[in-house]
C-alpha cells in the first residue's frame, strides 16, 4: 500500500490571542479554541493532493497528545484522511520523545513519505520533522512550498533565507510544510459525518515502549517586554530631522 | 569549563554574519571555550573570517566536496562526530541552522533548545514560544549535551581583531546519498542582508502593486537599507518571500526600521519588535503598527516617499 503518514498537533488556534497565566505556569488554555496546528493542516492538504492525482493510496493521520486529540484527527479524517492513530498521553512531551513515538508508528505503517508542519505554533519548536528523519536514517526535506514525486524520488522546493532551494531526495523521506505549499481545503459538514465512521485508533503511549523522559524543564513563562508608543511628527521634514538628530540617517 | 562548539553558515566563501552573532550568545555563557566548525568544499576564507572573531579559542575546519552545496543530511554526522568532548552545539536560527540542528540534535540523542534569546547560564536559556507572545525559561541538566539554536537578532555580532588557529581536520564517517542539491535562486544584489542590515525599509499592501513597489527599493538605496516587505505584500505578488519578514518569515532587529504601508498584523510585528527605531508611515491614523512606532506619520506614501528623499 503506497501509504503517506502526516503529523496532526493540536494546539491554540492561531486567530487566539495568546495571553500568559498569571502564576508564570503557562499560557491560559481555559475555554480556548483548540485546532490542528496550521502547518499541519498543510501538510494533510498536500497528502491529499497526492492521492487525488493518485500517486498514494491510503493517507494516515498521527497525533501525539491528550483524549482531546481526537477532535482534531477528527476533523482530519473529516477533510480527506483515511484513518487516524492517537498515540495516547497525559505528559508533555518534547520534540525527541514525539520523533522517538513517530517512528515507531512509521516502522509499523511504513510510509513511502512523512509530511510534517515545519513547527507547531505553540512552543515553536521546528525540531520534530529532522529529528524523525535523523532517527529513520532517511533524507528530509524541510519548509516546503512545493513537492515533485516520480521515480521514487521527491523533488521538493524549499524556501531557505536566500531565495528558493530546490533539492531531490529519494523515497521514503520526511518533508516539513511551509505556508505557500498550498490553501488547505475547508471541511463540508456531509464529510464530518462521514469522518464518523472512519478509523481512529488509540494506542497507550506506553505501549510503544520508546523513552520519552522529560529532559528539559521550564521554568517560567512571561509576557514580552511591550514597547511603549512613540511620537506623530507632521511631515516629512520632521520626520527626517529627528532621525538625523539621532544619527540614523 | 564549558566547550561549546558553534556550527558555521557560509554561502559562496563568505562566513554568514549570524555566526558572529552565535560567538557573542556563546561568550554570554560562564567560563566558555568557544570553537567555530567550519565544514566545506574549501572553506579557507570562511575559517579565516571565523578565526578573526573575538572570543573564538579555535576554528575546525572539514574539507569535503559534498560539504556545498549545504545539505543537512551530509553535514549532520559530520557534526555529530565533531561534537564528542562539547558540552554545548551552537547553531544559527536561521534556515540553514533550523534545517540542520535538530538533525545533530537526534544522531547526538541530546535536546535541543530553539532560538535561545538570553543566556541566564549554561544550563538556563530563555526562548519565545507562541509566535513571541510569551517568553520561556528553559533548564537543562547539567553535565548533559546540549544543542541549541540562537536566535540572531537577540545578539550584537562579536568584535573581529581574533586570531583563533585554524585546524584542519579530517573525518572518517559515512556520508548519505539519498540527498543531492538540484539548484537555489538566489537573488543576489549588492544590497545589504534583511537578517543582518542596520537599516531597514519595508513595503505593505498598501503600495498597491509591484511596479508600486520600487518605490521602497528606491528609498532603501537611499538610506543604504535592505528591502522587507509585510506578509499581504508578499502574498499579493508585490516583492518575494525571502523579502517576508515576520513571525512566519524572517525575524529582524535593525537600528532603524521603516514601516510604509503596513498595518502591523500581530504577526507582522513578532519580527520587527527588537528594532532598535522603528518609524511608520501610514494613512490610516488607527492602523496598529503605529502602538509600537517610535516614529508616526499619518498620509499618503505616493507623495511622502519622495518628500522624504528630498529631505534627506
Amino acid at each position: 500500500m503506497q501509504r503517506i503518514l502526516v503529523g496532526i498537533k493540536r494546539v491554540i488556534d492561531y486567530n487566539v490571542r495568546v495571553r500568559v497565566r498569571p502564576d508564570g505556569t503557562g499560557v491560559v488554555t481555559d475555554g480556548v479554541k483548540m485546532s490542528i496546528n496550521p502547518f499541519d493542516e498543510i501538510a494533510l492538504e498536500e497528502a491529499l493532493r497526492i492521492r487525488e492525482r493518485g500517486a498514494a493510496e491510503e493517507i494516515v493521520v498521527l497525533s501525539v497528545g491528550t483524549d482531546d486529540a481526537q477532535q482534531q484527527l477528527r476533523n482530519a479524517l473529516a477533510m480527506g484522511a483515511d484513518r487516524a492513530i492517537l498515540i495516547k498521553t497525559d505528559q508533555a512531551l518534547e520534540p525527541t520523545a514525539i520523533a522517538r513515538a513517530m517512528l515507531a508508528i512509521v516502522q509499523r505503517e511504513k510510509p513511502f513519505l512523512v509530511i510534517l508542519g515545519k513547527q507547531a505554533i505553540d512552543d515553536d519548536c521546528n525540531q520534530t520533522g529532522q529529528m524523525l528523519a535523523a532517527l529513520w536514517e532517511r533524507p528530509q526535506a524541510t519548509f516546503a512550498s512545493k513537492l515533485e514525486l516520480a521515480d521514487g524520488k521527491v523533488r521538493v522546493t524549499r524556501e531557505v533565507d536566500a531565495g528558493l532551494e530546490v533539492i531531490e531526495v529519494e523515497l521514503p523521506a520526511v518533508c516539513t510544510t511551509d505556508l505557500r505549499l498550498n490553501e488547505p481545503r475547508y471541511i463540508k459538514l456531509p464529510d464530518i459525518m462521514k469522518a464518523k465512521k472512519k478509523p481512529l485508533d488509540v494506542i497507550e503511549l506506553a505501549a510503544l515502549g520508546v523513552d520519552v523522559t522529560p529532559v528539559l524543564t521550564t521554568l517560567k513563562y512571561e509576557p514580552p517586554p511591550q514597547r511603549q508608543k512613540g511620537v506623530m511628527v507632521k511631515d516629512a521634514a520632521e520626520l527626517v530631522a529627528a532621525l538625523r538628530q539621532k544619527g540614523l540617517v | 569549563m564549558n566547550r561549546i562548539l558553534i556550527v558555521a553558515e557560509h554561502l559562496d566563501g563568505k562566513l554568514n554574519a549570524a555566526v558572529a552573532k552565535c560567538v557573542h550568545c556563546a561568550a554570554a555563557i560562564p567560563d566558555a571555550d568557544i570553537s567555530v566548525a567550519v565544514l566545506a568544499a574549501d572553506g579557507t576564507a570562511v575559517a579565516a573570517a571565523a578565526a578573526a572573531i573575538t572570543g573564538v579559542s579555535r576554528v575546525v575546519l572539514v574539507q569535503n566536496p559534498a560539504n556545498e552545496p549545504a545539505l543537512a543530511a551530509v553535514l549532520a554526522p559530520q557534526i555529530a562526530r565533531l561534537a564528542a568532548g562539547h558540552s554545548h552545539v551552537f547553531g544559527p536560527s536561521t534556515t540553514f541552522g533550523k534545517d540542520l540542528m535538530p538533525r545533530v540534535a537526534a544522531l547526538l540523542g541530546a535536546p535541543q533548545v530553539s532560538d535561545v534569546m538570553a543566556v541566564e547560564s549554561a544550563t538556563r536559556f530563555r526562548r519565545p514560544v507562541y509566535a513571541g507572545n510569551a517568553i520561556a525559561t528553559v533548564e537543562a541538566p547539567a553535565g548533559r549535551q546540549l544543542v541549541a539554536t540562537v536566535r540572531v537578532a537577540s545578539f550584537q555580532a562579536a568584535a573581529g581583531g581574533g586570531s583563533a588557529p585554524v585546524e584542519k581536520q579530517a573525518l572518517d564517517v559515512a556520508l548519505p546519498s539519498h540527498t543531492r542539491f538540484v539548484s537555489v535562486s538566489a537573488a543576489r544584489s549588492d544590497r545589504p542582508d534583511l537578517q543582518t542590515a542596520a537599516r531597514v525599509v519595508s513595503g505593505g499592501r498598501a503600495l498597491g502593486s509591484k511596479e508600486n513597489f520600487a518605490l521602497i527599493q528606491r528609498l532603501a538605496d537611499r538610506l543604504g537599507a535592505a528591502i522587507g516587505a509585510s506578509r499581504a505584500a508578499v502574498d499579493a505578488g508585490y516583492a518575494p518571500n525571502e523579502l517576508q519578514v515576520g513571525q512566519t518569515g524572517k525575524i529582524i532587529a535593525p537600528e532603524l526600521y521603516v514601516a510604509i504601508g503596513i498595518s502591523g498584523a500581530i504577526q507582522h510585528l513578532t519580527g520587527i519588535k527588537d528594532a532598535r527605531t522603528i518609524v511608520a508611515i501610514n494613512k490610516d491614523a488607527e492602523a496598529p503598527i503605529f502602538e509600537i512606532a517610535d516614529y508616526g506619520l499619518v498620509g499618503d506614501l505616493f507623495s511622502l516617499i519622495p518628500e522624504i528623499e528630498k529631505n534627506l
